[in-house]
């Protein structure tokens, strides 16, 4: 066991998350390069039904405690911390989302283990592991060599996650762990989002507005375009914190993710917490005055011109051209 | 890219020490202070205020709460985010009280220092404004690359601090939007056709302040002045021109206060008095019908109503018409004061966006072209006309632009 | 009464180019200005209203770097009452060297018991880790992070707190204090202070210092090389005028069926 590639899977609510199955498609290149085996790590209460998709796994560790239902960091670590200490695996790779932000960090720090953030891609090289990371914003990539066993955060987008899905339940190695019945943090249920507004998440055109749009009222020239186009508007957090569209319509990490068909996005920089909200959409297509926006890094097409130039003479086309089924 | 010398970056603890706490019983010390006390109450400040009905306390009721000691009341309501510095009260006030220019700042300092908390976009103005000299956040080292899309050559004082006649301050709205790059333009190719020997500041330009100081951030106003004035000692050169009419202001009227000593005119009636000189290249026939709209500082602060309208009638094919409001009554464009940052605030209030209401206005005399000549007057009407859907019927233009369009090539 | 402590670190502007050093793994110091994190403002900020709600007091803690003290007498002004800057640590890159700093230093200085440490969530140069769980698990206290709200119950030496999770939902959480929470964003944006207030607060105030004791621990994570962004093999490009630009974007949507 010892050695291993092991990968924390996210599993949130009753669902595997999609960003596990990207790291498992990571984890089976790092397995495959470096000859270990790879051990999918899943925590919780009552799991089975979350075993069949990890198959691409050559195993999965279970272990089930009444208080790893949900993911309370402070004893998810705790678990982990037990785990890698008896096993030894060479690297844990865990999906860095909102739900597991801190993981990496508490359990290194438990176990004195380097710890690796920002995680955007793992390769061995002359039989060391080396990792790219996004620093400042996602303007400049560190390329790094953490001595192991080491704990690495990975971005959300590193695969894709057809690569990491396989439909076979692998095989399971249950481990029972000693955890406190009372811990210091305590989960006492979930809230969710008011309704009556527009579920960007569901839609399937979205037309996303950044600072560079400069000014509230901009917001409705793109109103009209989404309308035109049969979507939705929907923005980056500095447009949310302005008070220029409601948090129900924030894409980004701590706003929605969403993959829609179309992701228009007009003077959004493409700082990586909102790229990671849409970063799967299907076509994304980003304008920006600025040539070097990582936004463009991530969008299929891009136009460096300004985004409210564009705005009015796409919104007269899609009137006019449109059809509407 | 080296990083400016300790000296040159702005922060709160290159100022000098703060040595004076604003109170009213200072301002009562000074003539133009003791002014307030002889006020009539007669509410034509209320009443010419473009918000004068949107506030709780306008100037009138201010003064009334001052001079009877209600400290407290005057100082602790925040009506005066309201005040978007036009001056159309200080125009009109039959006692001459300069209550945009000075009584209002004073009072707003005190407003500004008491309020429990200040909307999102204007503290990230202000924020911007502080760490980077320009309220957008851009980056201080990004001011001056407009200068690669001028079609003639302009001399950045930092690569060549030769003295120089003319310091041209272009001011942060035109330097960092396309739109205010094109009036930069417009302005150099003008400048050099005058065969002006002229240079700008370059990346070492920050914001002049004048808005930051009507609004009531003194502290912030103060750190602009200090830092702008040592920028200044830097260089050799005669006199300044600028393209902002708040620059202009803050320029002429406060900077002389803390050792400015040049002459400093703005483009407009810079370029107006050259008119003799400019008149022949102005060649091409542009067949506008144009009104023009008075921008606040120039306008009613400073009386320059007559040289830009001598600018744009020299232009073959221009026909002027004149807005209802206009000259001392024109209509503020909302910017000032803070204005420009403060839309949402206004938008959540309910209140009328004031470049909706001047730009209705200027769409009711049936002109192709609003001409302007404040920099925040071109983003706020463009703005104003795409909402309302006049954007095909009428352009912004600042006069400057039009003078260019009419020399030919 | 509380006793809070909020933990803030300066990072990298990136509003500005940053350059690579000639060593082509760390930045060119020479490119960088330093500002506040913006996680640790929001901090702040919630420590702040905390105060304001329960009375107490908030103590601002800084590793000594250039412009900290920018950044702390704006904290004073805002309404902390202490802030202390640590020395003796050289910063780079590596929060984890920095946090395991700060925890020694706390502990050795005697600010340290608090009722409630506030920090960042997160900041755009944690390679190596993040401050607020590292100095929680070293002061061994419990850690709840991307927290956007805080109440707590003094008397009972708890919090509940409330943690942002994608798509609107929030969980809440109840952790027994002294904990260290991170914070995501403060119920209220921060808070605005004139500069004429800072500028009164460094005439009336002071700044303390501490130095870290012994040595510190240098990270385990070998940075091998640093690179800036390209933009390349990314979206392939636009030309034009904005409407011919359009007329380009109305063709890739019809091309999907789209429109």
């Amino acid at each position: 066991m010892a050695g291993e590639i092991w990968v924390l899977v996210e599993q949130w609510r009753g669902r595997v998350s999609d960003v596990t199955y990207e790291v498992l498609a990571l984890g089976r290149e790092v397995s495959a390069a470096t000859g270990a085996s790879l051990q999918a790590v899943l925590l919780g209460s009552d799991v089975k039904d979350l075993l069949p998709t990890l198959g691409a796994a050559d195993g999965v560790l279970v272990t089930e405690h009444p208080t790893l239902g949900e993911p309370v960091s402070e004893i998810w670590a705790l678990a982990l911390a037990q785990l890698v200490e008896r096993h030894q695996p060479l690297v844990l790779l865990i999906p860095q989302t909102n739900v597991t932000m801190e993981i990496g960090s508490l359990l290194a720090t438990r176990l004195r283990l380097p710890f690796v953030n920002f995680c955007r891609d793992i390769q061995v090289t002359d039989k060391r592991l080396v990792a790219r990371c996004l620093l400042y914003g996602g303007k400049v990539e560190a390329t790094v060599a953490p001595q192991t066993p080491a704990v690495l955060g990975v971005l959300p987008g590193v695969r894709p996650q057809e690569q990491g899905r396989a439909e076979r339940t692998p095989t399971v190695t249950a481990i029972s762990l000693d955890l406190p019945a009372e811990p210091p943090v305590r989960f006492k249920g979930y809230t969710e989002p008011p309704p009556g507004d527009v579920d960007i998440t569901r839609e399937n055109i979205l037309v996303a507005v950044g600072r560079g749009i400069q000014r509230p009222e901009n917001v409705a020239l793109a109103e009209e375009l989404a309308a035109a186009l049969g979507g939705a508007v929907c923005g980056s957090r500095p447009v949310i914190d302005q008070g220029w569209l409601p948090p129900s319509r924030q894409v980004g990490t701590s706003g929605m993710i969403v993959k829609p068909q179309l992701y228009l996005a007009l003077g959004i920089s493409g700082a990586p917490e909102h790229v990671q909200g849409m970063k799967d959409a299907a076509l994304i297509i980003a304008i920006n005055t600025d040539p070097r926006a990582p936004i463009f890094s991530v969008a299929h097409y891009g136009a460096v011109v300004d985004a409210l130039e564009v705005l009015p003479v796409l919104t007269e086309i899609a009137r006019s051209r449109r059809r509407v089924a | 890219m080296k990083l400016e010398e300790e000296a040159s970056v702005m922060t709160t603890a290159t100022v000098k020490p703060f040595e004076r706490e604003p109170t009213l019983e200072i301002l009562l010390e000074t003539p133009e202070g003791r002014r307030i006390l002889t006020c009539i109450q007669c509410g034509i400040c209320a009443g010419t205020c473009p918000y004068g009905e949107v506030m709780d306390y306008p100037p009138r009721r201010i003064i009334g709460l001052l001079r009877a000691g209600m400290l407290e009341e005057a100082l602790s309501n925040e009506s005066l985010l309201s005040c978007v510095g036009c001056y159309a009260c200080m125009a009109k006030c039959p006692r001459g009280i300069r209550l945009t220019e000075v009584l209002l700042p004073v009072v707003k300092e005190e407003v500004f220092l008491r309020l429990p908390e200040i909307p999102r976009e204007l503290k990230r103005a202000l924020d911007n404004t502080l760490r980077y000299g320009n309220p957008m956040g851009a980056p201080p080292s990004k001011r001056a690359e407009w200068v690669k899309t001028s079609e003639v050559p302009i001399r950045v004082l930092p690569q060549d601090p030769r003295p120089v006649d003319v310091l041209w301050i272009t001011e942060c709205y035109p330097s960092y939007t396309p739109r205010g790059q094109e009036v930069c333009r417009a302005t150099a190719k003008v400048f050099h056709l005058l065969g002006m020997d002229f240079a700008i500041l370059g990346n070492e330009e920050r914001c002049v302040g004048e808005c930051i100081r009507l609004l009531g951030e003194t502290g912030l106003f103060e750190s602009l002045t200090d830092h702008n004035m040592a920028t200044f000692r830097k260089y050799r050169f005669h006199r300044i021109v600028t393209s902002g009419a708040h620059a202009y202001d803050a320029l002429k009227h406060q900077y002389p206060a803390v050792g400015f000593h040049y002459e400093v005119e703005h483009t407009t009636p810079f370029l107006a008095r050259h008119l003799e000189q400019l008149k022949p290249m102005l060649t091409k026939k542009l067949n506008y019908t144009v009104t023009y709209h008075d921008s606040c500082c120039l306008g009613r602060h400073n009386g320059f109503y007559e040289e830009p309208r001598m600018l744009l009638r020299a232009i073959p094919g221009v026909r002027l018409v004149e807005m209802t409001h206009n000259r001392i009554n024109a209509l503020c464009c909302g910017g000032g004061g803070g204005g420009m940052w403060l839309d949402a605030y206004y938008k959540a209030k309910g209140y009328e966006r004031l470049s909706e209401r001047r730009v209705r206005e200027a769409v009711a005399t049936g002109a192709d072209v609003l001409a302007i000549s404040c920099p925040y007057e071109l983003s706020r009407f463009e703005d104003a006309l795409k909402v309302l859907g006049y954007d095909q019927k009428m352009m912004v233009r600042d006069v400057v632009e039009l003078l260019a369009e009419a020399i030919a090539a | 009464m509380l006793n809070i402590m909020v933990l803030v670190k300066l990072v990298p502007d990136v509003v500005e180019e940053l350059e690579i050093a000639s060593d082509g793994r760390s930045l060119d110091p020479a490119s960088v200005r330093l500002i506040l994190n913006e996680r640790d403002e929001h901090a702040l900020e919630e420590a702040l209203l905390l105060k304001e709600r329960h009375g107490g007091t908030v103590t601002v803690v800084a590793l000594d770097v250039p412009e900290v003290d920018d950044v702390l007498f704006t904290a004073l002004a805002k309404g902390a009452d202490r802030a202390v800057k640590i020395s003796g640590v050289e910063a780079g890159l590596s929060t984890w060297a920095i946090a395991g700093a700060l925890a020694k230093a706390l502990t050795s200085s005697g600010l340290v018991p608090v009722d409630l440490i506030l920090t960042g969530v997160q900041a755009i140069d944690d390679l190596d880790g993040q401050t607020g769980p590292i100095v929680a698990r070293l002061l061994e206290l419990p850690y709840v992070g991307m927290v956007c709200r805080v109440e707590v119950d003094v008397e009972a030496h708890k919090a509940v707190v409330i943690r942002e999770y994608a798509g609107g939902v929030t969980g809440t959480f109840e952790v027994s204090l002294p904990a260290v929470l991170g914070i995501q964003s403060a119920e209220k944006p921060p808070r605005y202070v004139p500069v004429a207030k800072v500028r009164a607060a460094m005439k009336t105030q002071q700044l303390e210092s501490v130095p870290v004791p012994g040595q510190g621990e240098s990270s385990s994570v070998e940075i091998l090389q640093m690179a800036k962004l390209e933009v390349t093999g990314g979206a392939v490009m636009l030309e034009g005028s904005p409407e011919e630009i359009a007329e380009r974007i109305w063709d890739l949507l019809k091309e999907r069926g789209l429109v």
